[in-house]
């Protein structure tokens, strides 16, 4: 049956303002004193921002059933690809001993990482949505945790953290929004909230008996409640007695994997950079193109992951306002049409993907000010990169598809 | 998946809320960074980009009485270079040695200097020739910290003539910097060593303008000017003295090159120094941009003392130039009126007790009245006055004279004259222990010797009140408001008197040799004797002209320049030259 193509047009518009507000500032990023490799890199971006858009058309005639079609052999693709390129894989930047570049005869194509976040929230839609009731055990959690596992495990061991932490937080919102009581999302997430509280016996206690509470109301089946619990045990009182056996340069990589700011000759350095760009940029920002902080060098990467402190330094917190709107504008829209769509596997995938953007853009933009990890995550829109420009306008394709399938007419409360 | 759409719509909910707030979140944290903390870091974004150099400014110029030049500033380059980091500084000077002579010390104080301003280009060259200048502009590329500006630079045309008075300037010390004397001074800056460069340095610096260079954060310099608005440096009003430049050459010139010793020239009414030398000289315009440290050794092991100021600083017995101190202390008193006669006449010595004191005349003076004795300068008179006085009296009368006084001359490190003081007793028995010395003292003091030792300027200074009317002058190089003091309380005839006896001196007296045809040349020679050498002794000679109505005190002493009327042929000459007298003939009247 063919249906007449409502296209959701503010949610294009803003996805076009996005898209000429970041080659704006990726050719400002460009404009330095001494040239860089960011200097030409606005004409390439142009470049793929039309080939992205040109593809995000062609995806958007596809149906949502096609979409769930080919969740499955997009996914199998993908986890082929990121195996092969563990062994094949080449670095880029200052993360050049990682492997998340698809390399082939020394031309670099892409990150297949970013192919891997959409072929995710494909697949997992496509589990979770195939249920009727939401799954309420930690044994039916299973599957969905198996298709986010296989290439996460994967991703991690590129190593690429902050790709690893958007599937996180894919997973964890598709399941709130596929139905999993909030409790249970508590108890899943509590190992790693204890491992994190681990160097602190005190805190740690009070989180392990509020977590007990928890337990106790909810009542899980006893085997799980026992194995949560174990679990949080062996997190709090093992993991500190594991880590003081540890060799000291073992310790340092696994500090630097977790948190590279340690090493202040390269990220430390780059965050206090940051923050002075940002800071220096006061209300109105000290105009378009006249960033010191960029214009000299002292931003690093200022075309790619701190894209957001030259917005920061250039436009002030005027520009750094209207961007984040514009983010908070595309991500409430997604999430409206997560929740007109009218089947349960288009609303999993609309939802999923505004959970990437979000995640995307708070630990992106989180970065800039030093309140999160630097793990190279790219900003949507906005940071230089082909593969993740064709990613990004390939889920506002998907996305306007699955709001024109949508009911139209229901609005919710806070829905724009 | 449950789909109920009122599950869907709380949910939708919970999630457009905790988006909103992690919106309102990230916005909390941008305004707080922009706008709480604005200044912060705007001040650590500017001082990531910009470093100053400094703009030197030409220091006030020196002009004499007749606003000829004395020091000026003439254009010249200064090197320096900006660095971000120690390594590289020491890096890029260690290149820099193979164009031009830089030397591993001078690396390794650019360096030192770098940790204390890293913001301000180090000095590499603070003086640098045209031609290494040019080789400078041409690889300028292959040092990307590299600052080449004009600089203005010392100079003075006279060089060593002006030396003793102007003093010359070189680059602040590091000990200086520690000094709350040099607050607000930096690194590389000149500052004023000697002379009136470091008496009148807080006017003469100027206030250093500073010019803005934008780096980049590799530290290469990425803009010129224009990143920020440059503040210019503003130079120093003029400095306006009392020197008579072309007395001041003839000076230097009389001295040339084999004399030993100090003359200074003085305006009596108003206390203007006129002239000031210290022989031998240095050339001033050496220090400029850093003297090279042989040339540095030589001048401070060099025997003759070229930087010791022989006029302000070095103390040598007065010798009979003090005899009319002795006379004006027992006028004062009323112990002696000019035409008194003593009771022993000179027959070439006087017994005191069981010492016999000679009069520089072994022939003998005969019977003198005190003008006679002034006019010979026989020693027998005045050890006989001297006794009659009294050793405290002498003593009192002295330094209410000034015999221990600075002169308070505007130049820097003035030394004190020696002289008996406090309860004069006292001053001997600390000196010399209870029993070590006797009345004998008054002896030697009452002809200058003994413990007297008076600067050249402070000699000056007592006959410049002899030549007036019994106020003495400070002395002043730079024009001022003058300064005079009574130190004669005499009646004016016996001023008059004692005029009328330095006046004899010169037409029949010890310095007969330096009559001047036309005016009358008035003053007193003195032959010192001096622990450091017996048998040649410090010539002295102060005096001034005309007698009638003075214009010019000159006192000259020159270092084991024997007899005193060497000094005075040399003064004579001097007054000559000021006031355009045609010289006559000399009367040799030695011996």
């Amino acid at each position: 049956m063919m249906r007449r193509v409502v296209n959701d047009w503010p949610l294009i518009l803003v996805a076009l303002l996005l898209s000429c507000y970041g080659v704006a500032m990726v050719y400002s990023a460009g404009q330095t004193d001494v040239p860089t490799v960011a200097t030409h890199a606005w004409m390439a971006q142009i470049r793929w921002v039309i080939l992205s858009i040109g593809l995000a058309y062609a995806v958007s005639r596809a149906s949502v059933r096609f979409f769930e079609w080919a969740a499955l052999p997009v996914y199998i693709v993908t986890c082929l690809l990121l195996v092969v390129l563990l062994k094949f894989g080449g670095g880029a930047g200052d993360a050049a001993s990682s492997k998340s570049w698809l390399v082939i005869a020394g031309h670099r194509l892409g990150q297949p990482a970013e192919l891997a976040k959409v072929a995710v929230i494909l697949m997992l839609a496509r589990e979770l949505g195939a249920r009727r009731e939401a799954p309420r055990s930690l044994l039916e959690l299973w599957k969905p945790s198996v298709v986010v596992g296989i290439p996460w495990l994967l991703i991690m061991l590129q190593p690429d953290l902050g790709s690893g932490m958007v599937f996180i937080g894919i997973f964890f919102a598709m399941l709130f929004w596929s139905g999993v009581p909030l409790p249970l999302l508590i108890l899943i997430a509590s190992p790693a909230v204890s491992l994190v509280l681990a160097f602190n016996t005190s805190l740690w206690g009070a989180w392990f008996l509020a977590l007990l509470a928890l337990v106790l109301w909810y009542r899980p089946y006893m085997w799980e409640g026992v194995t949560l619990m174990l679990a949080n045990v062996f997190m709090g009182v093992l993991a500190p007695i594991l880590w003081e056996r540890l060799a000291p340069y073992q310790r340092h990589r696994l500090q630097v994997f977790l948190d590279p700011s340690i090493d202040p000759r390269n990220s430390g350095w780059h965050v206090i950079q940051s923050q002075v760009a940002i800071g220096s940029g006061g209300w109105i920002g000290k105009g378009f193109l006249e960033g010191t902080q960029k214009r000299l060098a002292f931003l690093p990467e200022q075309h790619t992951d701190f894209i957001f402190a030259v917005v920061g330094e250039e436009l002030g917190l005027l520009g750094v306002t209207i961007a984040l709107s514009l983010f908070l504008f595309l991500v409430l829209r997604a999430v409206r049409t997560a929740s007109n769509a009218n089947d349960s596997f288009g609303s999993l995938v609309a939802f999923g993907l505004a959970a990437s953007w979000l995640v995307h853009v708070s630990v992106n933009v989180g970065m800039t000010l030093n309140l999160m990890p630097i793990t190279g995550i790219p900003l949507p829109f906005f940071s230089y990169g082909g593969s993740f420009m064709l990613a990004c306008w390939l889920s506002i394709g998907v996305m306007v598809r699955i709001s024109s399938e949508g009911r139209g007419g229901r609005v919710g409360e806070l829905a724009i | 998946m449950s789909f109920h759409p009122n599950e869907i719509a709380r949910r939708a909910r919970i999630a457009s809320w905790a988006l909103v707030g992690i919106f309102v979140l990230l916005l909390s944290a941008f305004f707080k960074t922009q706008v709480i903390n604005y200044t912060k870091y705007s001040q650590q974004s500017e001082t990531n980009r910009l470093r100053e150099v400094p703009l030197p400014a030409p220091r006030g110029i020196i002009y004499d009485r007749n606003n000829q030049v004395i020091a000026e500033n003439v254009p010249g380059y200064a090197v320096s270079i900006l660095s971000p980091s120690a390594d590289s500084l020491r890096a890029a000077l260690q290149r820099l040695s193979a164009i031009i002579p830089i030397s591993p010390e001078q690396i390794e104080l650019s360096v030192r200097r770098f940790s204390h301003a890293r913001n301000r280009p180090v000095a590499v060259l603070a003086d640098a020739p045209f031609d290494e200048v040019s080789v400078l502009e041409e690889r300028r590329i292959d040092f990307p910290g590299l600052i080449i500006q004009s600089a203005p630079k010392r100079y003075y045309p006279d060089g060593a003539a002006v030396a003793s008075f102007v003093g010359y300037v070189g680059e602040v010390t590091e000990a200086e910097l520690t000094n709350p004397k040099y607050q607000g001074y930096k690194t590389g800056q000149s500052v004023g060593k000697n002379g009136l460069e470091r008496q009148y340095e807080s006017r003469l610096r100027g206030r250093e303008g500073v010019r803005f260079v934008e780096v980049d954060a590799m530290g290469r310099v990425v803009r010129e000017a224009g990143a920020r608005e440059e503040v210019a440096a503003e130079p120093a009003a003029p400095l306006y003295t009392n020197i008579d430049m072309p007395l001041q050459r003839y000076m230097a010139g009389i001295f040339g090159d084999s004399l030993q010793g100090g003359a200074i020239a003085i305006d009596p009414k108003t206390g203007g120094v006129l002239a000031l030398y210290s022989a031998p000289s240095y050339d001033p315009n050496r220090f400029v941009g850093g003297i090279p440290p042989e040339l540095w050794k030589s001048l401070n092991t060099d025997p003759r003392r070229p930087l010791f100021n022989k006029v302000t600083q070095g103390r040598y017995p007065p010798g009979s130039t003090w005899k009319l101190a002795t006379a004006a202390v027992a006028l004062e008193r009323g112990l002696v009126k000019l035409d008194d006669r003593m009771p022993v006449a000179c027959t070439g010595g006087y017994q005191f007790g069981n010492r016999y004191f000679r009069c520089w005349e072994p022939k003998g003076h005969g019977n003198l009245t005190l003008a006679e004795a002034i006019e010979k300068s026989c020693d027998v008179y005045f050890y006989q006055l001297g006794l009659k006085v009294g050793l405290s009296s002498l003593v009192a009368g002295g330094l209410k004279l000034g015999a221990r006084e600075k002169t308070a001359i505007d130049l820097p490190d003035e030394a004190r004259p020696t002289f008996p003081y406090d309860d004069v007793t006292n001053y001997y028995n600390r000196k010399y222990g209870k029993n070590g010395w006797s009345q004998a003292v008054v002896l030697n003091l009452s002809i200058g010797q003994g413990e007297n030792a008076q600067t050249v300027v402070n000699m000056a200074r007592f006959y410049t009140a002899l030549a007036t009317d019994g106020n003495a002058a400070k002395p002043e190089i730079v024009k001022d408001k003058p300064e005079r003091t009574q130190i004669l309380q005499l009646a004016p005839e016996q001023l008059a008197g004692l005029r009328a006896a330095l006046a004899g001196v010169i037409s029949n007296g010890t310095a007969g040799s330096a009559r001047i045809q036309g005016v009358v040349l008035a003053g007193k020679t003195g032959t010192a004797q001096n622990s450091e050498d017996p048998i040649h002794h410090h010539a002295w000679f102060v005096g001034y002209a005309p007698a009638g109505d003075p214009k010019i005190v000159v006192a000259v002493m020159i270092e084991f320049g024997g007899h005193g009327t060497r000094a005075a042929r040399i003064a004579s000459k001097i007054i000559q030259s000021y006031l355009h007298v045609e010289p006559t003939t000399l009367i040799n009247t030695d011996g």
